[in-house]
């Protein structure tokens, strides 16, 4: 019963969509209130319908009814019951979902948050957004319904991939879709404001609070993707060059350009046409990596549905989202103009060359993700383009990136002189120079490419520092002047620094880190990275759904112990996968990461084992993570929330 | 003019990043891209030598031997056609295991062994690497071709 009224909910939700994706638009093109106002109540109850079906799947987990046919693939009763719940989202249907449900959230917030603006406006982005609900939903109920029955029911689930029952993987998938259906906001306001002909400052402004908090919820689910690859899947590495996870960099790069665009465009009116494309373009990007994961078109370990019938339809659909926003675009376009004049050596220079870059680097790759499938589609033969290929292409875009990213926030708008800007910053630069060339030296050997590495991080707290002193220096009231800047100003820095904390980190473990596979006796020691480890042998110990052979790992620094580590290598009941489960002892200066390979075989109780030292290693993590501050100090910035009250004080006003 | 001149100055900055761009991704694509081949093409001589690429197939049952070191483990990579040894030091992934399908990357020297550097088995217990799947398929069509339908349900029993 339950999963029918999901079922059913889902249905009406379409319902509810469709008409939310034509009468408001129409409303608003013939200005006609009465349809215009239907936008409002019909996001507010095609929220209530999304969360009632979400509810019910979630209750069919939890309560392991296996007659649903996704919860018997997904699920199983030895399951503990926060992986049922996030089991929901474990596999292609109920990733769906998660995505209309989240969608249906990010309505209702527009909905919410949007009475200061005009009702046109209003009525616009909700309808197109409504547009996209549809294709969404009308996706799931033809080719992939969570509520799909299996009668008889299965005795009990198939149960998760053990790969997903981490708590990782339990915010991962939604925090990376709230950023991925948060682009559809930015998208719904471009194509508004190109359908409304207006096209300026203010729009700029509206859409730019929603944009950076869709790409703050995309920086924090990349980074505990990251995060989650580098203790779970045992290897030590953090980020792959996977096509999945090229896949949510893609619209992360882009919409790293696109907040940065609509910065210009708010504050100069500049790069009108552009910073449209590039909301069209990130949300594209955001439905092409759906398309990439969900259709099965990869495979990799995020892929589990390969079925062509899905795919032609995501296929079509970004055919039709793409086609229709670029002729939109292109008839309208001519129309906005390109915006504010500047010089060839101006901050909007800087942040247009950064922009350019950040797209060569998006378009890089999509060319890295996308040729193998053409080539096999072609008949050309399989092959694989491997991380040499990102890293080859990365290293020389992210070199004047940096550069300039240092020079931005220090540049005059429209215009400044080169030779004066050169000398407000040579003492940064020189010092940022100085550790490069020294710093490694202290750390072990040195290396050009680790001196490259630290020159940019310096260069960006160098040129950061300079920035406050600046702004705070001088005589007077410290305290004052620090107040007088406005939060987007400290977002900025915060996010600023957050890169260079993370080029530290990447560049000192891709230098420093210590990598040792040994077979390792019980009571045989390793020398590695100035620690003794010392294997204990196994103990075999049971968890709720596996059994696990457990190591002791004693960790000892010139005779003292430092710590003690017991990886784990499962056997999972059900599905009988094996699965290593990495001992991470995480410290400031570095990680000790120790992982259990196998068994040997004719020996008593040796093992195979893998022994890591990874310098710095989450400092990478640690930037993605003031990155992401420095987002959320951006958008609490006063002039958004001033905004919003100075026109309720007018609208007050009016109606007295 | 200055106005001219200034456009003049963007356009081809532009052309020169744009061509600069293309160079390095073509470039980088160029050296980096790795050919993959089935057992067989392997064996008929037509994959290149001196340079790394990838074998697809499934573990040879009762192929897989360990060193005494515990770290080096030889093991053959099959097509149910033809067969590729493969050496490789280090720790295999979870999923390797006989009969499965497995992608080995690295470079086959002139006794015919290839001396892999990275192995991957990244399935779960239904699925198989694409690659594994397709040497499978192909080495059965030739079968097919040459004739002995009574061997062909060989290759299909593994795929499960």
């Amino acid at each position: 019963m339950i999963p029918e009224i999901g079922h059913f909910a889902l249905i009406i939700a379409l319902f509810l969509a469709l008409c939310l994706g034509v009468l408001p638009i129409i409303g608003a093109a013939r200005d006609n209130a009465v349809l215009s106002d239907t936008a409002r109540p019909l996001a507010y109850g095609q929220f209530v319908l999304l969360a009632i079906a979400f509810l019910c799947l979630t209750y069919a987990f939890v309560a392991d009814d296996f007659s649903v046919l996704y919860v018997a693939h997904h699920s199983n009763s030895q399951l503990p019951v926060i992986y049922k719940i996030s089991a929901v989202w474990g596999g292609h249907e109920g990733s769906l979902l998660l995505w209309a449900f989240l969608l249906g959230g990010w309505i209702l917030a527009v909905a919410v948050y949007s009475k200061h603006l005009p009702g046109e406006m209003v009525a616009r982005v909700l309808g197109v957004m409504g547009l996209v609900s549809v294709g969404f939903l009308l996706f799931m109920l033809l080719t992939s319904n969570p509520f799909d029955r299996l009668l008889p029911a299965a005795a009990d689930g198939r149960d998760l991939n053990p790969l997903l029952q981490d708590p990782g993987l339990v915010i991962h998938p939604p925090m990376l879709y709230m950023g991925y259906v948060g682009f559809s906001v930015a998208f719904a306001f471009a194509i508004a404001a190109l359908l409304g002909g207006r096209l300026d400052a203010t729009w700029a402004r509206w859409s730019r609070p929603w944009t950076t908090v869709a790409w703050v919820f995309m920086t924090a689910g990349i980074s505990i993707g990251s995060w989650w690859a580098y203790y779970e899947l045992g290897w030590g590495g953090w980020w792959f060059w996977d096509p999945v996870e090229n896949a949510s960099f893609m619209p992360w790069l882009i919409g790293t350009a696109l907040i940065h665009s609509l910065a210009v465009t708010e504050k100069r009116g500049a790069f009108k046409s552009w910073t449209v494309l590039l909301a069209i373009a990130a949300f594209s990007l955001s439905l092409l990596g759906t398309f990439l994961v969900r259709s099965g078109v990869l495979t990799s370990v995020h892929s589990f549905a390969a079925d062509p019938k899905r795919g032609i339809f995501i296929l079509s659909f970004l055919v039709v989202v793409i086609g229709a926003s670029l002729l939109l675009f292109a008839w309208r376009a001519p129309k906005i103009g390109l915006g504010g004049k500047f010089d060839l050596l101006s901050r909007e220079a800087l942040l247009l060359s950064n922009n350019v870059l950040l797209s060569v680097a998006t378009a890089s790759v999509f060319i890295g993700t996308l040729y193998p499938l053409f080539m096999d589609a072609l008949g050309y033969g399989k092959l694989s383009v491997g991380p040499p290929y990102f890293e080859a292409v990365f290293v020389p875009l992210i070199v004047p990136m940096v550069l300039m990213m240092g020079l931005g926030p220090l540049a005059r708008w429209k215009k400044f002189a080169l030779p004066e800007l050169a000398k407000r910053v040579r003492w940064a630069f020189a010092s940022a120079l100085l550790i490069a060339l020294l710093l490694p030296l202290t750390m072990g050997e040195w290396s050009a490419m680790i001196a490259l590495g630290l020159l940019l991080a310096f260069w960006i707290i160098a040129t950061m520092i300079l920035s406050l002193h600046e702004r705070l220096g001088g005589h007077g009231n410290f305290m004052q002047r620090a107040r007088g800047q406005s939060l987007s100003y400290y977002g900025t820095q915060v996010a600023h620094l957050g890169v260079a904390i993370f080029i530290i980190g990447v560049t000192l473990v891709s230098g420093y880190e210590t990598e040792r596979d040994v077979r390792m006796d019980v009571g045989d020691t390793l020398q590695a990275g100035g620690y003794e480890f010392r294997f204990n042998g196994v103990t075999d110990v049971q968890g709720p759904n596996y059994t696990a052979a457990k190591g002791r790992v004693s960790v000892s620094k010139n005779g003292k112990p430092v710590t003690e580590l017991f990886p784990e290598k499962r056997q999972y009941h059900t599905s009988g996968m094996p699965m290593t489960e990495a001992a991470i002892s995480t410290g400031f200066l570095g990680d000790l990461y120790v992982s259990l390979g196998e068994p040997i075989p004719g020996s008593t109780g040796a093992w195979a084992v893998r022994v890591y030292i990874k310098p710095f290693v989450d400092w990478i993590w640690a930037g993605t993570l003031l990155m992401g501050l420095g987002g959320v100090l951006a958008v609490s910035d006063r002039r958004y929330r001033m905004r919003r009250r100075t026109t309720t004080n007018i609208l007050a006003a009016g109606s007295k | 003019m200055k106005l001219r001149q200034k456009r003049f100055m963007f356009i081809v900055a532009a052309v020169v990043g744009l061509a600069a761009a293309v160079g390095l991704v073509l470039n980088a694509l160029e050296n980096n891209v790795s050919l993959y081949f089935t057992p067989t093409q392997v064996a008929n001589d037509e994959a290149p030598h001196g340079r790394s690429f990838r074998i697809g197939g499934v573990v040879e049952e009762g192929s897989v031997k360990r060193e005494a070191d515990g770290l080096t483990v030889n093991f053959v990579i099959t097509d149910m056609h033809k067969s590729i040894p493969v050496v490789y030091k280090g720790i295999l992934p979870d999923l390797f295991t006989e009969g499965k399908g497995v992608v080995a990357q690295g470079r086959v020297e002139a006794d015919g062994v290839m001396r892999a550097d990275e192995v991957l088995a990244k399935h779960d217990e239904n699925y198989m690497a694409p690659e594994a799947a397709d040497a499978l398929k192909k080495a059965e069509a030739a079968k097919a071709a040459a004739a002995t339908p009574a061997s062909a349900p060989a290759a299909s029993s593994t795929t499960e």
